[in-house]
């Protein structure tokens, strides 16, 4: 024989006002399964709760329904006070006889009175078959995964390694960097991005607690939150990094040049190297596309040199498995190819340049050794051209969204140009400038006070060779007449784009992404460091074009939510879950496909499918596929639901 | 670089606007272009360029065009751009740097009559001492050629005693005269009217 109790709230007069509580205290109590029927002026206060709680042991109630406002209120609080009082708290539900009944039958107070009796009615079904739910423990492992060695990853890994726990850090090139390192300085305060950057390198390079996997790649992810099981690709460097003292005799021997991947194309490197000469792990790897030990089995000249004999020729790529509790996205981002945007060039004039391009010019580890220089004469530019908005805002044929750091590191780089070209002029051609972090718009107007840059409002609507110049076609749209730069050179603020690879490696680590590739957010104000996926955290431009700040302040969050999510010893998750009738399960397979969380799978052995209730976020989708009733949500199954409808009509 | 004004190609001169930012003590380049001063402006609709385009071309040493505008005869010196402009511009001052400049290199406005009518104002303030609206009216629609638009609102005037006929002759008339001269001889502006 059920015991549900019935509380009423007044709510003041949002319910009370409309509704007739007495009668329906009155009606309610009558109804089969209720032992205990009252109302009171403000259930949630403490004292209303007090009213609950003693109910519920003094009457030994094993169901309580709540009449009061949404759930979305307050159905965590009065769960918490049954609980308190000894009862199962996922026998306690709310009918909202506010948002659904009086607020929306103000003027019709005797239709509102039945109605509030029919929905507590139909709750009191519902609770009669609810389940006492306990909640899911399951295991956790308190090691985080974080891909990606930019500065995302490594702040991510640098807090949570900090914090006690032990990180794996996987990153694709031979060294950990990724863009900021690639740059020379750093709006506001024109630092070296190399002093932003290093220390925190190096850092992580010698973490006790961080395993470093450069040159690796994430192979494969299964399991879910509190227990992935990843395995990472160790890419063959042919150098065993052990032996290795980073002498750099093999650089020095090597025959062959080919161009540096790091520098763009625009300097060289040679098929054994670093990829530059602040590397950490200060480690070499041989291109094995480029070596002639793999083309045409001579040479050697790095192996006979190499005094530990690091040089091994035979070395194989290697699977690296580990098992981590939580995973950190930070693989961030590239630029959209200038080599796309046929009316500056398409990428064939030589002094046409990406932005990222003109920072390793200008960076003393660079190609030129930080010397701003032509690439078609070395000569050193005088009339620089930089354009904004290069395949960003462009529907048509780049990305409609704002890449948010070309405003800011076009003025730093036309800055920069002018104190090393101080005769040069900078024309920079903008739609907006868009400079709204701290110190920004005052950094900007300095730009363009001190060093007669000159900010021309239009888009240029082509560039041609002419002659050794390269002239530019742009309207300043402030006089609206048409303006020509016989230019020296051309810097385009190319669209800050996803990876090209980040779609596939979304399947692989089962979180989504937006229709350009950026991995979503699970909520764009609310919880924007987090994935949709459990476990699965994000940081960085990954995301979506942000610059350091948010980039550095973004891997800290994410940091954190890893650390909260280790903080308890195991994982405990909500028990309002998917499950699956086993005898009614025919193993069609539907629910797999149809579940956003990847939380279905078929069990190995009776061939029925099976949720993984870590991962289940109870919405439903399951259940509305299963063609043959089996999969079901606990505490709304489609009997309740029925019982309910029943209730009412 | 060149703007391609109407067909006509014109190399770029920063000169210009150095010399309008150090006589006119204020710095032209910070302007961002938001259209306050135009916005609140009397005048404004009656303008060529808008004062803050003026600035833009000036900017880019676009001269003929900048002082041959009637933006900077049409300006009433009112103050409200000055007092708006949020990177605190003096555009006012901007303005009389430009009429001055557009003085000194006989540039012709496509606005006439006002720097006619300051000339007159002058010359007439100079030789009386305090301003006798009858001769300077009369010497308006002289060099204007313009006899008798005014004359209902003249008749009117002068019925309620509002137009003497002879100049009241001020005591300091000397003194005056010389700081004309003062002004002529350190601003080195040209003597004759126009």
């Amino acid at each position: 024989m059920k015991k549900i109790g019935v509380f009423l709230c007044w709510c003041g007069s949002n319910i009370a006002g409309t509704v007739d509580v007495d009668k329906v205290v009155e009606e309610v109590s009558t109804l089969d399964g209720v032992a205990h029927s009252q109302s009171y002026r403000y259930l949630c206060s403490d004292p209303g709760q007090a009213i609950v709680e003693t109910a519920v042991k003094e009457k030994d109630l094993d169901g309580v329904v709540i009449a009061a406002c949404s759930p979305s209120m307050h159905e965590t609080t009065f769960r918490k006070t049954v609980a308190r009082a000894g009862m199962n708290p996922y026998r306690c539900e709310i009918a909202n006889v506010r948002e659904q009944c009086s607020w929306v039958h103000r003027d019709a107070k005797d239709v509102a009175t039945d109605k509030a009796i029919k929905i507590i009615e139909s709750v009191v079904e519902k609770v009669k078959l609810d389940e006492e739910l306990y909640p899911n423990h399951s295991a956790l492992i308190k090691r985080a995964l974080v891909l990606g060695g930019g500065i995302s990853g490594l702040k991510a890994a640098s807090d949570i390694a900090d914090s006690g726990y032990d990180v794996v850090l996987v990153e694709r090139e031979p060294s950990l960097g990724g863009r900021v390192i690639q740059l020379s300085r750093t709006f506001p305060d024109l630092d070296a991005a190399r002093d932003i950057v290093l220390p925190l390198m190096k850092e992580v390079a010698e973490h006790p607690r961080i395993k470093l996997l450069t040159y690796s790649e994430l192979e494969e992810v299964t399991g879910h939150v509190g227990q992935f099981n990843v395995k990472v690709r160790k890419k063959a460097s042919y150098v065993d990094h052990d032996k290795c003292t980073a002498c750099g005799l093999c650089i020095k021997e090597c025959p062959v040049e080919i161009p540096s991947q790091f520098d763009l194309g625009l300097g060289k490197r040679k098929a054994i190297d670093v990829p530059f000469s602040d590397a950490v792990p200060h480690k070499p790897v041989i291109d094995a596309e480029a070596c002639i030990v793999f083309k045409e089995g001579k040479c050697e000249a790095c192996r006979n040199v190499c005094e530990p004999q690091a040089i091994d020729f035979d070395q194989k790529e290697a699977i690296v498995e580990e098992e981590v509790g939580a995973v950190v996205v930070a693989t961030g981002y590239s630029l959209h190819p200038k080599e796309k945007v046929a009316e500056y060039g398409c990428g064939k004039y030589p002094d046409v340049l990406s932005g990222l391009e003109f920072e390793r010019l200008n960076s003393p580890t660079g190609p030129t050794g930080g010397e701003i220089r032509r690439s078609s004469d070395g000569k050193v530019p005088k009339e620089l051209v930089f354009i904004q908005c290069v395949g960003s805002r462009d529907q048509e044929k780049g990305v409609p969204y704002c890449s948010r750091i070309c405003c800011m590191y076009t003025a730093k780089q036309a800055k920069l140009f002018k104190q090393k070209v101080p005769d040069g002029q900078a024309y920079v051609f903008y739609m907006d400038v868009r400079s709204g972090g701290k110190g920004y718009e005052e950094f900007v107007q300095r730009c363009q006070e001190e060093d007669r840059t000159l900010y021309l409002r239009g888009r240029v609507s082509r560039l041609f060779q002419d002659n050794g110049k390269v002239v530019v076609w742009g309207v300043d749209t402030l006089i609206g007449k048409k303006i020509e730069i016989a230019a020296d050179m051309v810097v385009l603020a190319t669209a800050v784009v996803p990876r090209s690879d980040s779609k596939e490696l979304a399947k692989k680590l089962r979180i989504a992404t937006d229709e350009y590739g950026f991995f979503s957010e699970a909520h764009i104000k609310l919880r924007p460091v987090e994935s949709q996926t459990a476990g699965m955290f994000l940081a960085g431009c990954a995301h979506c074009p942000k610059d350091i700040t948010d980039s550095v302040s973004q891997a800290g969050c994410a940091a954190s939510k890893v650390k909260a999510l280790f903080a308890a010893d195991e994982l405990v998750s909500d028990p309002m879950v998917a499950y699956v009738d086993e005898d009614t399960c025919v193993g069609c397979e539907i629910c797999i496909v149809a579940c956003p969380y990847e939380a279905r799978i078929l069990h190995e052995r009776k061939k029925v499918a099976a949720v993984e209730e870590a991962l289940c976020q109870g919405c439903g989708g399951c259940v509305a596929a299963c063609p043959s009733g089996a999969s079901q949500m606990r505490n709304l199954t489609t009997d309740q639901v029925l019982a309910m409808i029943d209730a009412i009509v | 670089m060149q703007v391609i004004w109407q067909g006509e190609t014109i190399p770029i001169d920063f000169s210009l606007q150095e010399v309008v930012n150090r006589r006119s003590g204020q710095q032209i380049q910070l302007c961002y272009h938001c259209h306050k001063c135009g916005a609140g402006c009397p005048v404004a609709s009656f303008m060529d360029y808008m004062p803050d385009r003026l600035f833009r071309m000036a900017q880019l040493g676009l001269r003929r065009q900048v002082l041959s505008s009637s933006t900077i005869w049409l300006c009433s010196a009112c103050h409200t751009c000055a007092t708006r402009c949020p990177n605190d511009i003096d555009v006012t001052g901007v303005m009389d740097t430009l009429k001055e400049m557009a003085l000194e290199e006989k540039i012709k406005s496509r606005q006439k009559v006002a720097a006619c009518f300051h000339k007159a104002f002058l010359a007439n303030l100079r030789r009386f001492g305090q301003l006798h609206e009858a001769s300077l009216m009369a010497v308006l629609k002289l060099k204007t050629l313009n006899l008798f638009s005014d004359m209902k609102l003249g008749m009117r005037m002068f019925v309620k005693g509002k137009i003497a006929l002879f100049p009241k002759r001020i005591k300091g008339r000397k003194e005056l005269r010389k700081l004309f001269k003062e002004i002529r001889r350190r601003g080195k502006v040209p003597e004759e009217s126009c």
